[in-house]
């Protein structure tokens, strides 16, 4: 699969922000009384994630190591404050629904999780397509949620009344409580779909391994131990795999075994990104 | 082996008590209460009655059915869910409300969680705050005589005069079960008399939140005002049928003391300090969220186990 496709998939479905990596939960439960909320915070927030992804790409080998948390922040801050000024100026009536939650996107979990997990690491088309594809799969998710409780709560879907719903508003939906039921049935929903796809023969597409030089696409980085070994592989030209296959002697076994051990922590990790192999990789470059 | 032995683990000797029983022994302690609420709101009591059990029944059977479980159906833990249910609503609400209700009762709160024994609050009292959250004007719209009336706790809230001995009887607005305090000692003697139940949490509930209310109601000790409020509301209801739920509540006999404080001060912080007038619902599904925090503490001794003493520090005197 082409890599910056591969990202979007990633970021839709296999690892989708709201349902598999239930990141960014504090906006999920709080803005999305209404579908055009959800939309709103989600776009939003994808902005600031593909600027933001994009910058620190671009960036990431003169942040030192040690203050890349603060400059990281620095860098979000600023395109969320891009985007408050925008919305506040064009988009009133959003801004005000919104409220706090703008400017809390600076410390939204899926923006400094991509930025260390993978723009930290990456080029920059990649860093974007990922932006993209984890934005997107947040928005799908704040948008669904929100449908369901706008309709449930409020009788009515994108501020279009339902009319055979006139009578039939379900308060509860539009608070909190309702937040956490409808994410819990829709995670529900989605690992049934998920078993089912699995069930039928189509396991989710595995991601090439490190053979490939694709530690970026690798979901299984947080369990590599052959990570830094790979990682400095991205500023070079992908490797074709057929190099790799005629053996220079001793650097090929240890990535072979390398490899096997990744294969059987596949099932163990799942489809958690990587954070805490960070330090440990930061300590091996050095 | 021979057959003359035989095998098997403890526990030997069986009680015939099990839980289908116990189910029945609630069901018959509520029947005075939900007799009289039938006599006393007429047919529409008995028809919201009927729908919250059969739905209750109906959602366990199919949920069991969908996810491929063992149907627990003949345990009548449902049938108790949706009578209790019942009893929590007014009269004059909505079928369609009083069925969602039920379904949020039994699918939510209790099915998703593992069924029977798993549920983390009470699943009536679960499925009426549902309501109460989302229905606000119809859970609240209280009629008696076909006249809408404020509950006595509503007056008492405003600071009007209540009738006690109608509300002893039961002649006054409220839920289905909620109004007679004497139909529903009548059941609470009745659980007791059989074994379901015994008195502490209800006992401590009861005392804590009439010292509560003796000290913070602002009457001090005013007889009229303080049987008003134990008679008023869900509280005898709560008290004796749903703060004993065996599943919800500890099994520790320190732990039953501390859940009854707990649900006799939140009721009366909620009842008297609350904007609303009523908060027995609120306190028992509160308390219950507790439970698993206070069983941890008041683990009982065990026999012969001897407490670690504190190490007295001896005065080095010269």
């Amino acid at each position: 699969m082409n890599k910056n496709l591969e990202r979007l998939y990633n970021g839709l479905w296999k690892e989708n922000p709201t349902f598999v990596l239930m990141l960014g939960m504090c906006p999920t439960l709080a803005v999305t009384t209404s579908a055009i909320n959800g939309i709103g915070m989600g776009l939003s927030t994808t902005v600031v994630l593909v600027l933001s992804n994009m910058m620190i790409s671009a960036l990431r080998n003169l942040i030192p190591d040690r203050v890349r948390m603060p400059a990281f922040i620095v860098v979000v801050a600023s395109f969320v404050t891009i985007v408050q000024f925008l919305m506040q100026g064009f988009l009133p009536s959003l801004y005000t629904s919104l409220g706090i939650y703008i400017p809390l996107i600076v410390v939204n979990c899926i923006i400094l999780g991509r930025a260390e997990s993978y723009a930290s690491k990456n080029p920059v088309i990649p860093s974007m397509f990922d932006g993209i594809g984890m934005g997107l799969g947040f928005t799908v998710g704040l948008t669904l949620i929100g449908i369901v409780r706008e309709i449930l709560g409020n009788g009515s879907i994108f501020d279009v009344a339902i009319t055979p719903l006139n009578d039939f508003h379900i308060t509860l939906f539009g608070l909190a409580p309702g937040a956490f039921i409808v994410l819990g049935f829709l995670v529900a929903i989605m690992n049934v779909i998920r078993r089912k796809m699995e069930a039928a023969g189509k396991p989710l597409p595995e991601v090439q391994g490190c053979l490939a030089g694709d530690c970026a696409g690798c979901t299984l980085s947080s369990a590599c131990t052959g990570k830094s070994l790979v990682h400095k592989k991205d500023e070079l030209p992908p490797v074709n795999p057929k190099d790799v296959a005629k053996p220079e002697p001793v650097q090929a076994t240890v990535r072979q075994t390398a490899n096997a051990k990744n294969t059987e922590d596949v099932e163990k990790s799942g489809s958690d990104s990587s954070y805490a192999d960070d330090d440990i990789v930061g300590k091996e470059e050095k | 082996m021979s057959n003359l032995l035989k095998v098997s683990s403890s526990p030997h000797v069986r009680a015939k008590d099990d839980t289908s029983r116990i189910m029945l022994y609630v069901i018959i302690a509520l029947m005075p209460t939900t007799l009289f609420g039938i006599f006393n709101f007429g047919l529409r009591a008995l028809l919201l009655v009927a729908v919250c059990i059969i739905t209750c029944v109906l959602s366990e059977f199919l949920f069991e059915k969908a996810v491929g479980k063992k149907s627990t159906i003949k345990d009548l833990s449902a049938v108790v869910t949706g009578l209790l249910l019942a009893l929590n609503l007014p009269h004059t609400l909505p079928v369609w409300q009083a069925v969602l209700g039920s379904v949020f009762a039994i699918v939510v709160v209790k099915m998703l969680f593992g069924g029977l024994g798993q549920n983390f609050m009470n699943p009536a009292l679960g499925g009426r705050v549902f309501l109460l959250i989302s229905f606000a004007a119809t859970m609240t719209n209280f009629e008696y005589d076909g006249v809408a009336s404020a509950t006595p706790l509503a007056l008492l809230k405003n600071g009007e005069a209540v009738n006690t001995l109608d509300m002893l009887i039961g002649r006054c607005g409220g839920t289905i079960g909620e109004t007679s305090a004497i139909c529903i000692l009548i059941g609470a003697i009745i659980l007791i008399l059989l074994g379901v139940i015994d008195l502490t949490i209800p006992g401590v509930y009861i005392l804590s939140f009439a010292i509560f209310i003796i000290l913070f109601g602002g009457h001090g000790f005013d007889a009229t005002f303080l049987v008003a409020h134990l008679c008023g509301g869900g509280l005898m209801l709560g008290a004796f049928f749903m703060a004993t739920d065996y599943v919800t509540s500890p099994i520790t006999p320190m732990g039953k003391i501390i859940f009854g404080i707990c649900l006799g001060v939140l009721t009366g912080v909620f009842r008297i300090f609350g904007n609303s007038a009523e908060g027995v619902s609120y306190a028992i599904i509160f308390s219950n969220l507790l439970v698993p925090l206070i069983e941890k503490v008041t683990v009982p001794r065990a026999f012969g186990v001897v407490r670690p003493k504190k190490v007295k520090e001896v005065k080095s005197n010269e």
